[in-house]
Protein backbone atom coordinates (compact mmCIF):
# COMPACT_ATOMS: atom_id res chain seq x y z
CA UNK A 1 0.00 0.00 0.00
CA UNK A 2 1.25 3.49 -1.04
CA UNK A 3 -0.17 6.88 0.35
CA UNK A 4 -0.35 8.77 -2.81
CA UNK A 5 -1.42 13.03 -1.56
CA UNK A 6 -2.50 16.05 -3.90
CA UNK A 7 -2.11 19.56 -3.22
CA UNK A 8 -3.66 22.46 -4.84
CA UNK A 9 -5.11 22.11 -8.08
CA UNK A 10 -4.47 18.85 -8.66
CA UNK A 11 -6.00 18.01 -4.89
CA UNK A 12 -9.11 19.98 -6.64
CA UNK A 13 -9.29 17.83 -10.00
CA UNK A 14 -9.24 14.43 -8.54
CA UNK A 15 -11.44 15.29 -5.32
CA UNK A 16 -9.46 14.07 -2.76
CA UNK A 17 -6.45 15.18 -0.43
CA UNK A 18 -4.91 11.35 -0.21
CA UNK A 19 -5.71 7.67 -0.77
CA UNK A 20 -4.02 4.46 0.27
CA UNK A 21 -3.22 2.58 -3.08
CA UNK A 22 -2.46 -1.00 -4.13
CA UNK A 23 0.02 -0.91 -6.59
CA UNK A 24 2.58 -2.95 -8.29
CA UNK A 25 4.38 0.60 -10.09
CA UNK A 26 7.86 0.31 -10.13
CA UNK A 27 8.39 3.90 -10.80
CA UNK A 28 6.27 7.21 -10.21
CA UNK A 29 6.00 7.37 -13.83
CA UNK A 30 3.91 3.91 -13.99
CA UNK A 31 2.34 5.06 -10.83
CA UNK A 32 0.70 7.84 -12.51
CA UNK A 33 0.02 5.67 -15.68
CA UNK A 34 -2.18 3.29 -13.21
CA UNK A 35 -4.00 6.15 -12.07
CA UNK A 36 -5.20 7.58 -15.74
CA UNK A 37 -6.75 4.34 -16.63
CA UNK A 38 -8.90 4.61 -13.56
CA UNK A 39 -11.20 7.53 -14.32
CA UNK A 40 -10.96 10.10 -16.53
CA UNK A 41 -10.28 12.88 -13.15
CA UNK A 42 -7.23 11.15 -13.10
CA UNK A 43 -6.86 11.43 -16.83
CA UNK A 44 -7.38 14.95 -16.68
CA UNK A 45 -5.47 15.92 -13.73
CA UNK A 46 -2.24 14.00 -15.47
CA UNK A 47 -2.64 15.38 -18.71
CA UNK A 48 0.68 17.71 -18.93
CA UNK A 49 3.35 16.47 -16.67
CA UNK A 50 4.99 19.51 -17.74
CA UNK A 51 2.73 21.30 -14.98
CA UNK A 52 3.15 18.79 -12.24
CA UNK A 53 5.88 18.10 -9.52
CA UNK A 54 6.22 15.33 -7.43
CA UNK A 55 7.75 14.15 -4.12
CA UNK A 56 8.18 10.79 -2.85
CA UNK A 57 8.50 10.26 1.02
CA UNK A 58 8.66 13.90 0.97
CA UNK A 59 11.83 14.77 -0.82
CA UNK A 60 11.11 16.41 -4.50
CA UNK A 61 12.01 14.29 -7.14
CA UNK A 62 11.50 13.33 -11.20
CA UNK A 63 9.16 11.02 -12.71
CA UNK A 64 11.35 8.17 -12.97
CA UNK A 65 12.35 7.93 -9.35
CA UNK A 66 11.85 4.50 -8.35
CA UNK A 67 8.70 3.70 -5.88
CA UNK A 68 10.31 0.56 -4.12
CA UNK A 69 10.09 0.60 -0.32
CA UNK A 70 8.39 4.29 -0.67
CA UNK A 71 5.24 5.05 1.80
CA UNK A 72 4.38 8.49 0.25
CA UNK A 73 4.33 9.78 -3.19
CA UNK A 74 2.82 13.39 -3.56
CA UNK A 75 1.62 15.00 -6.43
CA UNK A 76 1.57 18.97 -6.72
CA UNK A 77 1.89 22.16 -9.65
CA UNK A 78 5.12 24.01 -9.24
CA UNK A 79 5.25 25.88 -5.59
CA UNK A 80 4.79 29.12 -5.23
CA UNK A 81 5.61 30.05 -1.54
CA UNK A 82 7.55 33.16 -0.22
CA UNK B 1 17.36 28.84 13.96
CA UNK B 2 14.00 29.01 14.31
CA UNK B 3 11.63 27.48 11.57
CA UNK B 4 8.10 28.20 12.32
CA UNK B 5 4.90 26.92 9.88
CA UNK B 6 2.04 28.52 10.95
CA UNK B 7 -1.36 29.90 10.69
CA UNK B 8 -1.42 32.32 12.97
CA UNK B 9 -0.41 35.95 12.70
CA UNK B 10 2.64 36.87 13.50
CA UNK B 11 4.25 40.22 14.77
CA UNK B 12 7.14 41.22 12.55
CA UNK B 13 8.51 43.76 14.99
CA UNK B 14 8.37 41.96 17.79
CA UNK B 15 10.13 38.34 16.24
CA UNK B 16 12.85 41.02 14.96
CA UNK B 17 13.89 42.23 18.21
CA UNK B 18 13.74 38.89 19.42
CA UNK B 19 15.81 37.39 16.93
CA UNK B 20 18.13 40.86 17.80
CA UNK B 21 18.08 40.04 21.28
CA UNK B 22 19.66 36.08 20.66
CA UNK B 23 22.82 37.66 18.69
CA UNK B 24 25.74 37.17 20.18
CA UNK B 25 28.74 39.24 18.44
CA UNK B 26 26.88 39.85 15.17
CA UNK B 27 27.24 43.03 13.35
CA UNK B 28 24.92 42.83 10.65
CA UNK B 29 20.89 41.74 10.59
CA UNK B 30 18.43 41.46 7.64
CA UNK B 31 14.94 40.86 7.48
CA UNK B 32 12.44 39.99 4.83
CA UNK B 33 8.81 39.88 5.04
CA UNK B 34 6.35 39.40 2.23
CA UNK B 35 2.73 40.36 2.43
CA UNK B 36 -0.34 39.70 1.05
CA UNK B 37 -1.04 42.15 -2.09
CA UNK B 38 -4.34 43.22 -3.41
CA UNK B 39 -5.34 42.59 -7.26
CA UNK B 40 -5.11 45.87 -9.36
CA UNK B 41 -8.21 45.03 -11.28
CA UNK B 42 -9.93 42.11 -9.31
CA UNK B 43 -10.08 43.23 -5.80
CA UNK B 44 -9.01 40.13 -3.71
CA UNK B 45 -11.26 38.71 -0.97
CA UNK B 46 -8.41 36.67 0.77
CA UNK B 47 -5.52 34.25 0.19
CA UNK B 48 -5.64 30.79 1.04
CA UNK B 49 -2.26 28.97 1.65
CA UNK B 50 -2.07 25.33 1.46
CA UNK B 51 1.09 23.27 2.19
CA UNK B 52 2.50 19.68 2.54
CA UNK B 53 2.97 19.17 6.52
CA UNK B 54 5.87 17.34 7.34
CA UNK B 55 7.50 18.39 3.82
CA UNK B 56 7.33 21.68 4.30
CA UNK B 57 9.39 22.24 7.54
CA UNK B 58 11.78 19.46 6.31
CA UNK B 59 12.09 21.61 3.14
CA UNK B 60 12.50 24.53 5.05
CA UNK B 61 15.18 22.85 7.47
CA UNK B 62 17.40 22.25 4.34
CA UNK B 63 17.10 25.21 2.65
CA UNK B 64 18.22 26.96 6.43
CA UNK B 65 20.85 24.34 6.91
CA UNK B 66 22.27 25.27 2.84
CA UNK B 67 22.47 28.44 3.77
CA UNK B 68 24.17 28.09 7.11
CA UNK B 69 26.69 26.31 5.29
CA UNK B 70 27.12 28.97 2.18
CA UNK B 71 27.32 32.07 4.17
CA UNK B 72 29.05 32.90 7.57
CA UNK B 73 25.98 33.51 9.48
CA UNK B 74 25.22 33.79 13.33
CA UNK B 75 21.62 32.66 12.69
CA UNK B 76 18.32 32.37 10.54
CA UNK B 77 14.88 32.66 11.35
CA UNK B 78 11.82 31.40 9.06
CA UNK B 79 8.70 31.94 9.46
CA UNK B 80 5.67 31.11 6.92
CA UNK B 81 2.08 31.13 7.63
CA UNK B 82 -0.69 28.76 5.93
CA UNK B 83 -4.51 29.15 5.52
CA UNK B 84 -6.65 32.23 5.29
CA UNK B 85 -4.48 35.72 5.08
CA UNK B 86 -5.82 39.22 4.27
CA UNK B 87 -4.28 41.85 2.44
CA UNK B 88 -1.70 43.94 4.22
CA UNK B 89 -0.88 40.62 6.12
CA UNK B 90 2.74 39.26 6.60
CA UNK B 91 2.91 35.80 5.04
CA UNK B 92 6.48 35.05 5.96
CA UNK B 93 9.65 36.41 6.89
CA UNK B 94 13.30 35.56 6.72
CA UNK B 95 15.75 37.21 9.34
CA UNK B 96 19.33 35.98 8.78
CA UNK B 97 22.38 37.50 11.16
CA UNK B 98 26.27 37.49 9.91
CA UNK B 99 29.64 39.23 11.10
CA UNK B 100 29.06 41.54 8.12
CA UNK B 101 26.35 42.45 5.74
CA UNK B 102 26.96 40.96 2.67
CA UNK B 103 26.72 37.77 4.18
CA UNK B 104 23.24 38.85 5.69
CA UNK B 105 22.13 40.45 2.97
CA UNK B 106 23.00 37.17 0.21
CA UNK B 107 21.88 34.61 2.30
CA UNK B 108 18.43 36.05 2.89
CA UNK B 109 18.02 36.10 -0.82
CA UNK B 110 18.90 32.94 -1.36
CA UNK B 111 16.58 31.64 1.34
CA UNK B 112 13.79 33.89 -0.10
CA UNK B 113 14.44 32.50 -3.60
CA UNK B 114 14.55 28.88 -2.28
CA UNK B 115 11.20 29.33 -0.01
CA UNK B 116 9.57 30.35 -3.35
CA UNK B 117 10.14 27.56 -5.39
CA UNK B 118 11.11 24.66 -3.12
CA UNK B 119 9.34 24.92 -0.03
CA UNK B 120 5.69 23.23 -0.41
CA UNK B 121 3.57 26.00 -0.89
CA UNK B 122 0.72 27.25 -2.72
CA UNK B 123 -1.12 30.59 -2.67
CA UNK B 124 -4.54 30.79 -3.96
CA UNK B 125 -6.05 34.29 -5.13
CA UNK B 126 -10.00 33.94 -3.78
CA UNK B 127 -11.46 37.89 -5.24
CA UNK B 128 -14.78 39.11 -5.46
CA UNK B 129 -15.25 36.97 -8.35
CA UNK B 130 -13.63 33.80 -8.63
CA UNK B 131 -10.58 32.10 -7.24
CA UNK B 132 -7.23 31.52 -8.69
CA UNK B 133 -4.17 28.92 -7.65
CA UNK B 134 -0.73 31.21 -8.27
CA UNK B 135 1.23 30.46 -11.06
CA UNK B 136 4.70 29.92 -10.61
CA UNK B 137 6.65 32.04 -12.60
CA UNK B 138 9.35 31.01 -14.96
CA UNK B 139 11.86 34.14 -13.32
CA UNK B 140 11.26 32.79 -9.96
CA UNK B 141 12.68 28.94 -11.45
CA UNK B 142 15.26 31.03 -12.68
CA UNK B 143 16.31 32.77 -10.16
CA UNK B 144 17.78 29.75 -8.46
CA UNK B 145 20.28 29.30 -10.98
CA UNK B 146 22.72 32.27 -9.91
CA UNK B 147 23.23 30.43 -6.49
Amino acid sequence: MIKVMYFAWVRERIGEASESIETEAATVSELIEELRRKEPRYNMAFSDLSALRVAVDQTLTDFDCPLADAKEVAFFPPMTGG
Amino acid sequence: MKISVQAEQFDMGAETNAFIAAQNGMGAIVTFSGIVRDLADNPMRYMEIEHYPGMTEKAIGEIVKEAVSRWSLGDACVIHRYGHLHVGEPIMMVATSAPHRVDAFEAAEFLMDYLKSRAPFWKKEVTQNDANWVDAKNEDEEALNRW
